[in-house]
């Protein structure tokens, strides 16, 4: 483990002083040669990687036409040097996203604009060498993707496409990341993230079963592989496996006891999440999201719902018909695919739960929106849905709630510090830091208004949570699943 | 990356996790702890004992939830939680009783 110190919290947010080559060590482990091969990329560094490199950020550049306005367009008026909560956290200005999205745009001015190309160095055209590689593989597994500093850039700038470009290419050139890559290579030929395999899945569903009869005294199932339910739930690896999450995957299997819906989750496609989306690689995508697509034609479902997971459902919601559509086999009355928390909201909203309010009165609750919820999805039929349907599913299921600071949630939501493919060990120090702008705004709710627990609905946001708040005096139990509130408020029937 | 061990030496990936399954004795885990500073008790031996078991009919790790259960049934339901747990191995139960039981790191989202 790596010594390092944790940031102090203080009353007011304060911008940092810039520390140059303060983060420079941070570089998360390289993927080995079978990993890579895996899933499609060459097993380590090639020998004509410059050459290879530079042809696939023209064919990147040639393809998405957002991505070249963002090359072109910025004009360094600094609106986002302070936006981005691993600068606020680290101080390192390669941390600012400018200077992060110049290590891109520096490299391609050199090789794809006129004046780059003859004057490099009167336009600050930079040479993709070995040490700019470095700089790449460090300061790009730095970016969680976020998108905050976007929504402060006059030209909607996005840090987050640019990082996935410059991983993608890094990935075609062999240098992959290790921790992204074997999660990539396990979803596609296990069907998750963990390689829990179907037995696994089945005893351990079978647990929780025995767990909330043991509870509630009411049989809930936590169906497996059932063909013709109406629900194909597609939920991340984790709610099977880790705490807080599995107190939200109850949650889930209350609701739709409760309210009389037939589901079932799939073993084959037993994962929510996409990490192919963090290294910008269509192929690797797809393959993962035609796992959800195969498991509910074969199972005959009538509806897709996703469970807590902002990538995920950053994935589905916007790129799930394109990877794997079309889903003209489901039932059209629904969203396709739906969130979990839509289904929840709506059966609040038609009066379908009883819920007890008073079951989490020894909590007092804040909300954490996530990134890719936030910033890269909607929920609902209204702007602004996936802002509004999670603090109201929490008011109808506790008493006190209290919202972070205005320039902390929301569309300027900061980032848990782990998304993007960084919550991994070997960032520790990276994901301690870059939480800071969070704890923050946590501690000023928790002085202010008592405030007990904070409440996620992503999977990556509830584990690097639990694994950084002790570095700030906080309980790892402090954050908890949107679906535990639920769960512990819903009033099961007895009699069923 | 490697472990010694009475003058043989163990190959590990770079978080000290075994590479070969096979490698894997009492004498080893013990080590693994020692490099953490860690002394290994019946406590301990009872946590990583499990996880073999379940390794060895599931290829995988159990879950925490399933880990909390068996270890309640084993050692008494006040133990049987994963704050007791976190207490054993500060760094997760998941992460450092696998790695001391020599098997492979618990992946994805966790
Ligand atoms: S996308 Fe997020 S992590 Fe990346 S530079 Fe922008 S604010 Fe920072
Ligand atoms: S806010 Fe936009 S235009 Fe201004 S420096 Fe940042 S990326 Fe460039």
């Amino acid at each position: 483990m790596i010594d390092f110190e944790t940031p102090v919290l203080k009353e007011y947010p304060i911008i940092p002083l810039i520390q140059p080559g303060a983060m420079a060590h941070s570089k998360p482990y390289v993927a080995k040669q079978d990993l890579q091969e895996k899933i499609g990329f060459p097993g380590e560094l090639i020998d004509d990687w410059q050459e290879v490199a530079i042809k696939k950020m023209g064919e990147l550049v040639s393809k998405s036409r957002a991505l070249m306005v963002f090359l072109d367009t910025c004009v360094k008026c600094g609106a986002c040097t302070d936006k981005c909560h691993y600068f606020l956290g680290t101080a390192d200005p390669y941390n600012m996203p400018v200077a992060r999205q110049d290590l891109f745009r520096d490299v391609y001015r050199r090789y794809f604009t006129f004046a780059g190309k003859h004057f490099p160095k009167l336009v600050g055209a930079k040479d993709l060498d070995k040490d700019m590689l470095d700089l790449w593989y460090s300061y790009f597994h730095q970016c969680s993707q976020c998108r905050r500093c976007s929504v402060y850039c006059p030209f909607g700038i996005d840090t987050a496409e640019i990082s996935m470009a410059a991983r993608e290419i890094l990935n075609t050139i062999g240098v992959g990341q290790k921790y992204c890559n074997e999660i990539i290579g396990k979803a596609q030929t296990i069907g998750n993230n963990l390689g829990l395999p179907e037995p696994a899945l089945a005893d351990t569903l079978e647990g929780l079963e025995e767990d909330i009869e043991e509870e509630t005294g009411v049989k809930v199932r936590l169906p497996l592989d059932e063909k013709n339910a109406d629900i194909l739930l597609v939920t991340p690896s984790a709610d099977f496996f880790a705490e807080p999450h599995v107190d939200g995957l109850i949650g889930y299997a209350k609701v739709f006891h409760a309210a009389g819906l037939s589901w079932t989750l799939s073993s084959h496609a037993s994962e929510a999440s996409n990490f192919g989306l963090f290294i910008g690689s269509y192929d690797n995508m797809q393959k993962i999201s035609m796992r959800i697509r195969d498991a509910a034609l074969e199972l005959g479902v009538k509806r897709i719902v996703f469970g807590e997971c902002g990538h995920a459902w950053r994935v589905a919601y916007n790129f799930l018909n394109t990877l794997a559509g079309p889903f003209d086999f489901l039932d059209q009355n629904y969203p396709i695919p739906q969130n979990i928390s839509e289904v929840t909201y709506d059966l609040i909203q038609r009066n379908a739960l009883t819920l007890d309010k008073s079951a989490n009165d020894d909590k007092v609750l804040t909300f954490h929106d996530s990134c890719n919820v936030a910033r890269g999805s909607r929920m609902g039929d209204v702007a602004g849905g996936q802002f509004i349907i999670p603090r109201e599913i929490i008011k109808a299921t506790c008493n006190h709630f209290y919202d972070m600071a205005d320039d902390t949630i929301k569309e300027a939501t900061f980032c848990c510090g782990g998304g993007g493919g960084l919550l991994t060990d070997d960032l520790v120090e990276l994901r301690v830091k870059g939480a800071l702008p969070r704890m923050e705004a946590l501690k000023q709710v928790v002085d202010n208004h008592g405030v007990t627990h904070m409440v996620a609905i992503c999977a990556i946001c509830k584990s690097q949570f639990s694994k950084v708040m002790p570095y700030y005096g906080f309980e790892m139990d402090q954050v908890i699943s949107l679906h535990q509130l639920v769960g512990n408020a819903i009033v099961l029937n007895r009699s069923e | 990356m490697s472990i010694e061990l009475d003058g043989k030496s163990y190959e590990t990936d770079e978080e000290g996790y075994l590479v070969n399954m096979g490698d894997w004795n009492d004498a080893l885990a013990s080590a693994m702890a020692r490099e953490d500073g860690a002394e290994l008790d019946s406590n301990h031996w009872e946590v990583i004992n499990f996880l073999r078991d379940y390794y060895e009919e599931y290829q995988i790790a159990p879950a925490v939830r399933v880990l909390t259960k068996a270890i309640g049934k084993r050692m008494g339901k006040e133990k049987g939680t994963s704050k007791y747990l976190y207490e054993l191995f500060p760094y997760g139960p998941a992460k450092q009783a696998c790695k001391y039981a020599g098997l492979p790191k618990p992946t994805g989202c966790v």
